[in-house]
């Protein structure tokens, strides 16, 4: 989907699906074609295996970024909560890397590691103890006081979503989409 | 003397000013006699009863005569004795000169009696944590942008708005007041539109409102003294030219941005050098928390030299040397800086309002009911308009709109106080409005502070505005939030926003990168965020564990979820260490305090220069890295302990897992002393641990790691040596077969963990971190 053929209606079409304005719309697909070079496609920046698909057409490019739209004044509560949990489940997806509905130990591990990777002196046992504790924090919530022969499997969305009681994530997960600068900064 | 900078985190309530003013009513004689006031007593005192020769010259001093002034003979006495021959007195073993403490001994006295009604109103407030001061950082950056406008623009707002209408009202034949012009209006308006820090701090630290309000009324009343300087100093000049024209409003202009950046320059050049004296002061603690006081002082008078604004210089030196001092003083400096800044603030707002108590009673009044009553008025006025129109204009920018709810907080908690009798005092002398300027600028206060103070609270919890959060941040949390911010720099990255995230990265990686290795001494400089956080919950996870040890009592973060629950990867039936229960726990906890107390009181004599680092420090540190290591090989253990209980083989195999897994045993880089129990083996209280240990260092000798060897039976042992072959991390749990021996003398250990343990089993102790 490269270029716009029948414009407008493909870009109806998308502003159904994501929620975004047309004018956001336009502006994101100036920036895409930025990164992708004029492909119709973006690859894989990160050269690793391990992520899911190799590249992104736009139409996932702009999903992934309404998961970032910031809210609007006229959302009711039904919205507002719904919204908050769409991207909480975003979030969730990031940790849980096997989609089997759950972060186990192993991936909030990992998790941790790699949010502690840009220190090369930091040694992994520090890694590994912080997301022990983290993971023990969150069962304690989730579950309460557990018996010694009890196996917490590992953190479902619905736990997840009770440790982010705290935060306010509507306020935080958010871009302001119209203020972008198409800068090339691709690295 | 300008009474600024007197942030303060303690409470006030208004009531006992009250009595306060009541006090001082009643001490006003005392007053008049201090010069408070000149004083026509002076002259008035029979000369007779202070003739020169007898007091060693001391003509000046006044008193109204105390009458146990035994030292005072009665006057009859003296004079004959004094013409007729040399007194010869007997040597005063006992006496009273109360002339000679009187003026420290009245201000203390008065302190005191202000601190003694706070007591008697207050629940002694709990001692806050460093988590949610560090929150209301976070949330005052995010919302400088509002708390920017409400300080400049609202303050001009309310200067002009009050000063033209007072103008309008002056104008008003009838009132007397036709003679005030403009600017001398202007000057009024100036003064009395600053809301008040110190009132401010004093009201809404009681309420408990939510950080954002509480962070956005404060932070404007910081913000606006540079606002206010200007403003003042302008209509001050501006009253002696002739005429004002365009370039002196303009030069006025620009000068608000001299004020307000020279400012913040300066305190940022004394943060960066706080923070830069920091570093190199691990050697002498004792002089950190003064190092701390006095470059913030000096921030503060440095930048008044320069009529630069005296506030913001202090808060940004604050804001600058904060994580950098953070990280580099001791945890006992710290304290003590926290606790002098609270009881100095605590006096000093004392002091403040004792004073303007006292000026109100004992000073020069001037009443003019117009003049009052419409600044009454106007004050109030301004503030809602400002506050409503300011507050439309922002809600464009911001994500999270400031409600109808919030936007009365604001306006009602706009409290006037000490500055703006100050700068009201300061006025010149010879200004003829002055008496009535302060008899308005007081009254404002009082109806603030009081009716406005008091109020406050019950309409918060009419109008159901939402409180502060009381949770501590979890560390969940705190990975959480690191998490979606990178993401979000990714983000804004990929969409070339150059964000809020964006900016908040590019400090960071800057600060990182030059910063902190200049700043931070030693190992700390490369901690990041996430570590710092993760070591200060341990830090206090272990004080609480500590403080309710002698109770019994387990905190009540802890839960009884542990490793096992969360990664068992041994089948239920072949687990080896059973779980302590809550007495046992108790119990090795007091073996645990009471050893590590013991060495706590063997602490020598020091002197004041070299402070020995602290062992009870230290035998924390220790601890709770012993702690971690507990976690982490416990894990270890499990997963190597697949030995089902009648394997004859084990003990070699299993050690040589041990023994080849690297990470167990990689000796840590960083901890220059092996971790060891800091006891003393010559101290002859402690025999059970004492034992304990002698008996471990002995077998330890005699146990090398090698695979190979063939060694008698041992059980869980508990490694306390420090030979650098060894492995270097202690409690190294090396897992004995599942014999009956083993786990016989392990459950023996847990199941008498009494004061005297059997000295030839060498029973092993296990202090089990959560």
């Amino acid at each position: 989907m490269g270029s716009f053929h029948s414009r407008s209606e493909e870009v109806q079409e998308l502003a159904d699906k994501t929620g975004f304005t047309s004018d956001q719309i336009e502006h994101l697909h100036r920036r895409f074609k930025q990164l992708s070079g004029d492909q119709p496609t973006i690859w894989n920046l990160r050269q690793a295996p391990g992520g899911l698909a190799d590249e992104i057409n736009f139409e996932d490019f702009l999903t992934i970024m309404s998961y970032f739209r910031p809210i609007e004044m006229d959302m009711d509560e039904e919205q507002l909560d719904r919204f908050r949990k769409e991207k909480l489940k975003f979030l969730f997806h990031m940790y849980d890397s096997d989609h089997d509905g759950k972060i186990t130990l192993q991936e909030y591990r990992k998790v941790v590691e790699e949010l502690l990777s840009g220190n090369p002196h930091l040694e992994k046992e520090s890694a590994r103890s912080i997301a022990d504790g983290a993971m023990m924090e969150a069962a304690s919530i989730c579950v309460g006081q557990m018996e010694p022969d009890q196996v917490y499997e590992g953190i479902t969305f619905e736990d997840f979503l009770k440790i982010w009681q705290g935060i306010d994530i509507e306020t935080k997960m958010h871009v302001r989409f119209l203020n972008m600068e198409t800068i090339p900064h691709c690295h | 003397m300008q009474a600024k900078g007197f942030g303060g985190a303690s409470s006030f309530r208004a009531l006992p000013f009250l009595f306060g003013v009541a006090a001082l009513l009643g001490l006003l004689p005392l007053l008049h006699s201090h010069g408070l006031q000149p004083n026509p007593m002076l002259a008035s005192e029979p000369p007779h009863l202070y003739p020169p020769g007898v007091h060693g010259g001391k003509p000046g001093v006044v008193t109204s005569p105390p009458p146990e002034n035994v030292q005072d003979t009665p006057p009859q006495y003296k004079q004959p004795s004094n013409q007729s021959k040399p007194t010869r007195k007997a040597f005063p073993v006992l006496g009273i000169d109360y002339t000679h403490v009187r003026t420290p001994f009245e201000i203390s006295l008065w302190i005191l009696l202000a601190c003694l009604m706070k007591l008697g109103f207050h629940v002694i407030p709990s001692v806050s944590n460093i988590v949610p001061e560090s929150c209301l950082l976070i949330v005052f950056t995010e919302n400088l942008g509002t708390i920017l406008i409400f300080a400049v623009v609202g303050t001009l707002w309310n200067a002009f708005f009050l000063g033209g209408l007072m103008y309008g009202v002056c104008q008003i034949k009838g009132t007397g007041l036709n003679e005030i012009g403009l600017l001398d209006n202007l000057l009024f308006g100036s003064i009395i539109s600053a809301v008040d820090p110190v009132a401010v701090l004093a009201v809404f630290e009681e309420i408990h409102i939510n950080e954002l309000l509480h962070i956005l009324v404060f932070g404007e009343s910081l913000l606006n003294d540079a606002v206010t300087v200007v403003l003042y100093h302008l209509f001050e000049e501006f009253a002696t030219f002739p005429r004002v024209t365009f370039t002196d409003i303009l030069l006025g202009f620009l000068s608000f941005f001299v004020v307000s950046l020279g400012g913040v320059f300066v305190g940022v050049v004394y943060g960066v050098i706080a923070a830069f004296t920091s570093r190199f002061t691990s050697h002498i603690r004792v002089i950190e928390p003064l190092f701390v006081f006095l470059y913030s002082y000096m921030a503060y008078l440095s930048a008044e030299l320069f009529h630069l604004s005296g506030i913001m210089a202090l808060i940004a030196s604050g804001v600058v040397m904060r994580p950098y001092v953070e990280a580099n003083i001791s945890h006992k400096s710290h304290t003590t800086i926290k606790y002098f800044l609270k009881m100095w603030s605590s006096i000093s707002e004392t002091l403040i309002f004792i004073f303007l108590g006292v000026s109100t009673v004992a000073g020069d009044h001037r009443w003019n009911w117009t003049f009052v009553i419409s600044t009454l008025l106007f004050c109030l006025i301004a503030r809602v308009l400002g506050v409503l129109g300011l507050t439309w204009f922002i809600n464009k920018f911001r994500i999270v709109k400031l409600t109808p709810k919030d936007q009365f907080i604001i306006a009602y908690g706009g409290l006037r106080g000490a500055i703006a009798f100050s700068l009201g005092y300061l006025l010149d002398k010879s200004h003829s409005m002055r008496e009535m300027f302060l008899t308005a600028i007081i009254t404002v206060i009082f109806f603030t502070v009081f009716v406005q103070g008091m109020t406050i609270r019950p309409l918060v919890d009419l109008l159901a505005v939402k409180k502060k959060q009381e949770t501590k941040r979890s560390i969940n949390e705190e990975i959480h939030t690191q998490f979606l911010d990178h993401l979000l720099t990714g983000i804004e990255d990929i969409c070339g926003h150059y964000g809020h995230h964006h900016w908040k990265d590019k400090l960071n990686r800057f600060n990182k990168k030059y910063v902190k290795k200049c700043l931070i001494a030693g190992e700390r400089s490369k901690e990041p965020q996430l570590i710092a956080f993760y070591h200060k919950m341990e830090m206090k996870q272990a004080i609480e564990l500590v403080e309710s040890g002698g109770m019994g009592k387990i905190p009540s973060a802890v839960s009884t979820v542990s490793m096992q629950n969360i990664n068992p990867k041994t089948l239920p039936v072949d687990r080896i260490l059973p779980a302590l229960s809550k007495d046992k726990e108790e119990e090795i906890r007091k073996i645990l305090r009471n050893n590590l107390q013991k060495t706590r009181q063997r602490l020598r004599s020091y002197n004041r220069h070299t402070l020995v680092a602290d062992p009870y420090e230290e035998a924390w540190n220790q601890m709770l890295l012993r702690r971690q290591k507990v976690r982490q090989l416990e894990q270890k253990m499990n997963n190597f302990l697949t030995v089902p209980a009648h394997r004859l083989d084990s003990p070699t195999i299993s050690r040589a897992r041990i023994g080849s897994d690297p990470l167990a045993y990689e000796p840590k880089s960083d901890s220059g002393n092996l971790p060891i129990i800091t006891i003393d083996p010559a101290s002859p209280q402690s025999p059970e641990s004492v034992d304990l240990v002698n008996e471990e260092l002995k077998e330890m000798k005699r146990f090398p790691p090698s695979p190979e060897e063939e060694e008698e039976e041992e059980g869980l042992v508990m490694r306390a040596s420090k030979e650098p072959s060894s492995p270097g991390t202690d409690d190294v749990f090396t897992p004995g077969a599942g014999d009956s021996p083993s786990n016989q003398r392990m459950l023996r250990c847990l199941s008498d963990p009494g004061p005297r343990p059997d000295p030839e089993e060498g029973e092993p102790f296990i202090p089990k971190g959560n």
